[in-house]
């Protein structure tokens, strides 16, 4: 067995802890749905809604549980070009979280990277990395997207450019302080006298001990992006029509709403909720019992 | 006879923890008169403090009292409703903390903190109250009182706001003041002087006074009569000379001779071996067995009741020290 | 103090300058504006004359000089869309969005506080437990979803409220108010709660984990041991503690809020600010962007600069050293 699989390693000890609030692991199965229709929304779907060859114009704004044309039953009702509801929203997810993890990933990394550096290095280039920092958070995200896009354009890489762009700071930030904690600690100062080179110290050993905050962020990160792509899609300055986004979906339901359609944008939105709440959750969770200030 | 200011009898205050229950207050019984001093000495850990917030009923959650009386005047307010509690905290006992940087409020001024404790029982004019505030900070001894009042906490050094919180205590002229370790945290030179003060002040108002402390150089020369706390027990009471002169429990006297001063110079301190026991499911026997240099086997097997002698003095001991003064 | 207000200042100052280069290279530099101006079939002469007369054919630095000193005299340039100075479009709409930030804040304030104080004092109840939940709800909702939702229940299956528009409005000083008239207050409801949900889920939590910190500090014990109510201490001891974390943030956050109305007005057909830029970004009118994201800048500034002050102000602690130093 692995040190991580010992039983009373700190990994098994937060599993456990995790386990004990019912909320948070419905959050954690929730998320783990939520990814396999995803990842597998080309075999699950009944159809694929951005293939026009399969869209039946007549199949247009059928209520949830109609039949089409050729007998397949809307479960979800269609949207005004004939587009199945139901698989709209599983492509849109994959879209979305798609676009929330990459741009996670990358902002990780680039964050992570600028963090740790600031807080090992310190003086000078610490002083210059936060500066563009806080300059950066003290600005809405929402604001940033928009600047962005209006420069950028639209396409799915503009997106995933803008979202890596809106979220790096967070992470930058996060890692710095509970890096600048640990620097303090005698663990650092014994690798630096074992005379090891900078960037093994801050790679091998500052970075683990950096994990368990920075675990509460990027759920919170991811969580936020998703939610503010789907905003932008929504506002027509996100991903192009072309790609499936639930944003979007939501977005052309809506003059449908106020004459009683509320499918098409209504399920798109439960799913996109369903997708952020469950993210929330695990990450509210994980926040609650990895803060040391809260244990009695 | 008159009846004694406050009469604690058999108290249990348990904290029912996650892991067990923690016995922090177990069967203790002692009594203060009017105008006396009593002093709680022990250990931190003996449930002392526990002890005085038990009195004023400020036990935390998952704490509480689970047996016997506390009699303030003849009454029992060990299970009175909060009301009548919120009545008499601050007016008839009041209460002076240890750490005198955490108990004031600091975003309140000092005069806010002092006025609010006279307004929550009496009805006077806001002037009254300030008048009567500015008083109580001039006879603690901070000069400049008037300035003083609309200054904020951490404007203060630590002993001069243990001097804010005495004043609090005294501004409603209650008839028990408990004091829990209020030199503590401070310098010795300051330590004196807040002694002298609350020693003054209660011998002028005939306030009886509680003293809990971990030193026994301060209550030898402060206390009427001294109470031993050791693991949630009370393991010796008595008048505080007759006491540290001759003391039953080995405990006390083991007390005694760990206090640098006492000793001859060149000889080595005596210590008491062992540490402090967890409190926690804690069963039959004598808490204090392993690290005694007299256990007997009684001791480790059934837990010692309340020996009474003459004069007030009691003791829990199978095997307690000789008396060395007559009688 | 006088020190920290003119640090704070040139800070500020070197920001907005900051901005305004970045907004500017962005903006200007990216893309070429003659191209959605003038028709595909416009032969270069055409071309070279608009370029000119929209002073695109100067290098890049001297425009930006051009910007920067007509930006200070308060001019912006022209809208495309509008025919007019970019900056007076947007001072028209400012009004309005102004009035939902501020409702929005007073919702999420007047409601977040007591409910999280709630919540901190009574964590073990169902009630405690259920606004903990909601809040959690309440940020992690997208906001023009939980629009649609309002709109869908009020408006269209209930019937309570409008579903968009501005409604009524009285003149006061030259501006146009909506929560002056009834008929105004209808329309501003439902949007102002919209915007302000997220920030009354902030507030609530912030409340609640203020309340949570510092119930067992030993001052509220002693406020106790003095024999004071319950009333005083959670409505003076705790509040005053609490207000301080609680109003920096939200503070800070009124920025966060007049810019994130561009998706609840958006929603609601609200003609503010961010209607305008959403559809501008659209169109591409640069001058309106560019005047929109300045005017923003500044108002961060602002309210960064305002907040700052005030919370010297709250905080005896923090006034009382910057006096020493």
């Amino acid at each position: 067995m692995t040190r991580a699989m010992e039983k009373n390693s700190p990994a098994m000890r937060l599993v456990r802890q995790y386990m004990k609030s019912k909320v948070a692991v419905a959050g954690l199965l929730g998320f783990a749905f939520i990814v396999v229709v995803a990842v597998f929304a080309p075999v699950l779907s009944p159809q694929d809604p951005y293939d026009l060859a399969q869209l039946d114009i007549m199949d247009s704004l059928l209520k949830p549980g109609e039949i089409s044309m050729d007998g397949m039953p809307y479960i979800l009702g269609t949207d005004d070009q004939g587009r199945d509801i139901l698989s709209g929203i599983m492509y849109g997810l994959r879209t979305s979280l798609g676009v929330g993890a990459l741009s996670a990933f990358f902002a990780l990394i680039i964050g992570s990277s600028l963090g740790l550096v600031s807080a090992y290095f310190g003086g000078r280039t610490d002083a210059f990395i936060m500066r563009v920092v806080d300059l950066q958070l003290s600005f809405p995200p929402i604001l940033v997207a928009l600047v962005l896009m209006a420069i950028l354009g639209q396409g799915v890489d503009k997106i995933i450019i803008a979202l890596i762009i809106v979220q790096w700071a967070y992470y930058a930030r996060t890692i710095r302080s509970t890096a600048l904690v640990e620097t303090r600690k005698e663990y650092i100062e014994a690798a630096a006298c074992l005379a090891l080179s900078n960037m093994r110290i801050v790679f091998r050993h500052l970075l683990p001990n950096c994990v368990p905050p920075m675990i509460v962020v990027v759920t919170v990160r991811v969580a936020a992006a998703i939610s503010l792509e789907a905003t932008l899609s929504f506002l027509g300055i996100g991903l192009p029509v072309t790609e499936p986004s639930l944003g979007l979906l939501i977005s052309n339901g809506f003059e449908y709403m106020l004459s009683g359609r509320y499918w098409i944008s209504f399920f798109p939105g439960m799913a996109l909720l369903f997708a952020i709440v469950s993210i929330n959750l695990v990450g509210d969770h994980l926040r609650d019992i990895l803060n040391p200030r809260l244990q009695k | 006879m008159t009846e004694h200011t406050l009469a604690v009898d058999q108290l249990k205050t348990w904290f029912f923890t996650e892991d067990g229950v923690v016995k922090a207050v177990d069967d203790a019984s002692f009594h203060v008169d009017r105008g006396e001093v009593l002093g709680l000495v022990g250990e931190s850990g003996s449930g002392k403090s526990v002890t005085g917030f038990s009195i004023l009923g400020l036990v935390n959650p998952p704490g509480r009292i689970t047996g016997g009386a506390i009699r303030f005047k003849g009454k029992d307010i060990a299970n009175a409703p909060e009301r009548e509690l919120t009545r008499l905290r601050g007016a008839r006992i009041a209460m002076i903390f240890q750490d005198p940087m955490m108990t004031l409020n600091p975003v309140l001024r000092i005069d806010t903190q002092l006025t609010e404790a006279i307004l929550a029982h009496e009805k006077v004019s806001a002037k009254a109250a300030l008048d009567r505030a500015r008083q109580a900070l001039e006879l603690v001894g901070i000069p400049s009182a008037a300035e003083r009042l609309k200054a904020y906490p951490h404007q203060f050094s630590g002993g001069m706001r243990q001097r804010v919180a005495i004043a609090t205590a005294i501004l409603n002229r209650p008839d028990l003041i408990i004091a829990d370790e209020p030199t503590t945290a401070l310098d010795v030179t300051i330590q004196s002087q807040i002694i002298n003060v609350v020693q003054d002040l209660c011998r002028e108002n005939g306030t009886s006074l509680v003293w809990i402390t971990h030193d026994l150089t301060v209550i030898a020369g402060l206390a009427d009569r001294i109470c031993v706390m050791y693991a949630g027990k009370i393991v010796e009471q008595g008048g505080v000379d007759e006491v540290l002169d001759d003391p039953r429990h080995p405990y006390t006297e083991g007390l005694i001779g760990s206090v640098p001063s006492r000793n001859k110079k060149g000889e080595p301190l005596h210590q008491i071996r062992g540490m402090t026991p967890s409190l926690l499911n804690t069963g039959e026997g004598c808490l204090f067995a392993d690290r005694c240099d007299f256990a007997l086997e009684t001791c480790v097997r059934e837990t010692p009741g309340v020996t009474r002698t003459a004069q007030g003095r009691s003791f829990r001991c199978f095997n307690p020290r000789p008396q060395i003064h007559g009688k | 103090m006088i020190v920290f207000i003119l640090r704070r200042l040139w800070q500020s100052g070197f920001v907005l300058l900051t901005m305004s280069v970045i907004v500017f290279v962005g903006v200007y530099a990216v893309g070429n504006p003659v191209d959605i101006l003038i028709s595909p079939e416009a032969d270069q002469i055409e071309i070279d004359r608009a370029t000119r007369a929209l002073g695109l054919d100067k290098p890049l630095y001297e425009q930006y000089w051009i910007f920067l000193k007509n930006a200070v005299k308060g001019d912006l340039g022209s809208s495309f869309v509008y025919n007019e100075p970019a900056l007076k479009v947007i001072f028209q709409r400012m009004p309005a969005t102004l009035e939902l930030a501020f409702t929005a804040m007073f919702f999420a304030v007047v409601l977040g506080i007591p409910l999280g104080m709630y919540a901190g004092l009574n964590s073990d109840t169902f009630i405690g437990r259920t606004i903990m939940s909601g809040s959690i709800l309440g940020f992690s909702l997208p906001t023009f979803w939980v629009g649609l939702m309002f709109i869908m229940l009020f408006a269209v299956i209930l019937g309570w409220l409008p579903s968009g528009g501005r409604g009524e409005t009285v003149e006061v000083l030259g501006m146009q108010f909506s929560f002056l008239s009834a008929d105004g207050l209808k329309h501003l409801v439902l949007p102002a709660m919209n915007l302000a949900l997220f920030k009354l889920s902030l507030t609530i939590r912030l409340a609640r984990s203020g309340v949570r910190e510092c119930m067992v500090m030993d001052y509220i014990k002693f406020a106790r041991a003095k024999g004071l109510s319950k009333t005083r201490i959670i409505g003076v001891h705790l509040l005053k503690n609490i207000l301080i974390p609680v109003i920096t943030v939200l503070g800070l956050e009124l920025g966060a809020l007049i810019a994130f109305a561009v998706v609840t007005e958006t929603v609601f057909s609200w003609p503010g600010m961010g209607k305008l830029i959403i559809d501008s970004i659209g169109v591409l009118d640069r001058p309106i962007i560019v005047a929109y994201l300045l005017i923003i800048s500044l108002m961060f500034v602002l309210i960064n600069f305002i907040v700052d002050i005030l919370y010297s102000v709250l905080d005896p602690r923090v006034r009382l050293q910057d006096f020493k130093s």
